[in-house]
């Protein structure tokens, strides 16, 4: 585990880009110290954890937890567009994907 | 990015620069329900149909591996050669596209459950001679698939210009298996057939398996084509662009080709190579730039904590192993001895796409001689013509046996099966039924052929004095007309033998 270094407001930015959150200069500057800590806190998982024990994705030792390959019943188009925002032609419909162009 | 002021053909470019290949191919499997969950698969369904919570990632759901999936790619694994990992993880993809629903897809990362094969490609050059290229296969993972995206407003149905986007999430969830090679070099200016020939033997292995019905043109299997260019005296390899719509066999090879001239003629203007995603375009031949993701590819890939890590049995790995169907390359040469063809001949039946087509016709009766005629030229050409797949010809190997076996018995001649397949293939029955309906049968008896003989040689005294002068290649003059008088419908053989009857020539 290497040692967390600050993290900074231009990671923070980058970070809210790729979830679509806009943030203004003030909050990325709150969240990139907030952030920081939390880090921080995690890490010190890595004080205790010696190099004999690798990391962990998953707190069961199972494997091969699969099902056959069997159809279920699922949903009807009605019943999955109920809680849609928009739909049309039995489909989602969302906003433009790409901007100007 | 500088616009080509050159334009260097094929093969100028290859002088000067060296190209290095690699794909990506996407196979959906046909398993009876979806990757993580219980919907079913199949294509053409009404738009979200074949949905559930956990396919569209409502809160709560929790996804399950389909074991049969698991199982199909340790099959594509084994057949390509690779090792098959005694444990591996499933990891999430995060993006925000509206394909996904879960704005993330399950996929693999660093754990693929296969890797580290290879694919033994037999490539035809120009002159016939046949090449052995081993493509080297980085790693066979599992994911789910996307859903479908429908562009409203704009001109054409494209994404650029949409006002809005309709999305199917069917096809979300669908096992989908990715085959990533290794980078392949020094194939020169086979690059374009060495594409092809991979994408095609790889097709014909994964079908063999009857894993996937590897149909390119309805995206069960799907090619995404790497293609970068170094000067002959470079150590380096160049800026490679991903192209990717390249929806058929051909087009893999006409994608490389005009991706190398184009790659070719910015680098000898001086220009650079932009690191992108590209569309093949069918009707022009050309790659366009993609630009659909200005995002730097950023998925902050993590062991995905819903599914349990797999594990495949060694046993039961070798079980899958020792169940293998014969690989095709085996079953190429078994049948090329049995049928005693020439390379060219037998590449032409794997290259045209007919070989299964080919054996079923010959399983139903045909001899492999007019198996291949028929599969190979007119319906290859009514195939291209309406740019389908041979295989989706409205006409089964039984159909084409039996035009076959009408023309053995001389029931037809070519010129009236080709209508015979035209009937067939327009939906108005078994060759047989199209026969009678459309009065297609050769004219056997022989008193309209004798009258239209008689008519011939009346109309044609210098070309008889020609015949019964030693000259019996001027028949062809008489046979051609009772053959025109006929409407076709005569046996043109038979012309032959009552004409020189008539005359009392021998041939």
């Amino acid at each position: 585990m290497t040692s967390p270094t600050s993290l900074t407001p231009d990671e923070v930015a980058h970070l809210a880009g790729l979830a679509r959150m806009s943030l203004t200069d003030s909050e990325l500057a709150r969240y990139a110290g907030q952030l920081d800590q939390i880090l921080h806190a995690v890490d010190r998982v890595g004080e205790v954890a010696a190099d004999d024990v690798p990391p962990m994705s998953h707190p069961q030792p199972l494997v091969n937890v699969w099902r056959k390959d069997e159809v279920t019943p699922g949903l009807t188009a009605e019943q999955v567009l109920a809680g849609a925002p928009a739909a049309e032609d039995e489909r989602f419909r969302v906003p433009r994907i790409l901007d100007g162009e | 990015m500088s616009t080509a002021i050159v334009n260097p053909d094929f093969a100028t470019a290859l002088q000067t620069y060296k190209p290095v290949l690699g794909f990506e191919v996407h196979v959906e499997l046909s398993t009876k329900s979806k990757m993580f969950c219980g919907c079913p698969t199949d294509f053409g369904a009404a738009p979200n149909t074949h949905v559930c919570p956990t396919c569209v990632g409502l809160p709560g759901s929790l996804p399950v591996v389909n074991q049969a999936a698991v199982e199909a790619t340790i099959k594509i694994g084994l057949a390509l050669n690779c090792e098959i990992a005694a444990w591996c993880r499933f990891a999430r993809k995060n993006y925000f596209y509206p394909d996904m629903p879960k704005d993330y897809q399950i996929s693999q990362y660093d754990e693929p459950l296969c890797s580290n094969g290879y694919l033994d490609v037999d490539v035809v050059d120009e002159s016939g001679e046949h090449h052995t290229v081993r493509v080297e296969i980085e790693r066979v993972h599992m994911e789910e698939d996307t859903g479908k995206l429908l562009h409203t407003g704009g001109d054409t149905g494209r994404i650029q210009g949409a006002d809005y986007s309709l999305v199917d999430y069917n096809r979300a969830g669908v096992p989908l298996i990715e085959i990533v090679t290794k980078t392949i070099e020094g194939t020169g200016e086979l690059a374009p057939e060495v594409g092809k020939a991979y994408v095609t033997q790889l097709r014909e292995l994964v079908r063999s398996l009857g894993v996937s019905d590897v149909r390119m043109e309805q995206g069960s299997l799907r090619c995404d084509a790497n293609v970068s260019l170094m000067r002959q005296d470079a150590t380096e390899w160049g800026t490679r662009t991903e192209t990717k719509n390249v929806n058929s066999l051909r087009s893999v090879e006409r994608a490389i080709r005009s991706e190398i001239i184009r790659q070719a003629s910015v680098l000898d203007a001086g220009g650079t190579i932009t690191q992108e995603t590209r569309h093949f375009q069918e009707t022009t031949g050309d790659t366009t730039s993609g630009r659909e993701k200005s995002d730097a590819e950023d998925y902050r890939y993590f062991p995905e904590p819903d599914l349990i890590p797999i594990a495949a049995d060694p046993e039961w790995v070798e079980q899958l192993r020792a169940g293998l169907p014969e690989a095709p390359g085996l079953r190429v040469a078994r049948l090329q001895q049995e049928w005693e063809l020439t390379d060219f001949e037998m590449a032409s039946i794997v290259n045209s796409d007919a070989l299964d087509l080919v054996v079923a016709t010959v399983e139903a009766g045909a001899d492999h001689t007019s198996a291949r005629k028929w599969w190979l030229g007119e319906l290859t050409r009514i195939a291209n013509n309406d740019s389908v797949a041979l295989d989706s010809l409205a006409i089964t190997p039984a159909q084409v046996a039996r035009v076959a076996a009408l023309v053995d018995e001389g029931a037809l001649n070519d010129k009236l099966a080709r209508k015979v397949i035209e009937g067939v293939l327009a939906g108005e029955g078994e060759p047989d039924e199209v026969v009678a309906s459309r009065g297609l049968a050769v004219v056997s008896d022989d008193g309209p052929l004798i009258a239209a003989i008689d008519d011939a040689i009346a109309a044609n005294p210098d070309v008889v004095a020609k015949i019964t002068g030693g000259k019996p290649a001027a028949a062809g003059v008489i046979v051609g007309s009772v053959m025109k008088a006929t409407r076709g419908q005569a046996d043109a053989g038979r012309v032959r033998e009552l004409l020189f009857a008539k005359l009392g020539v021998t041939e």
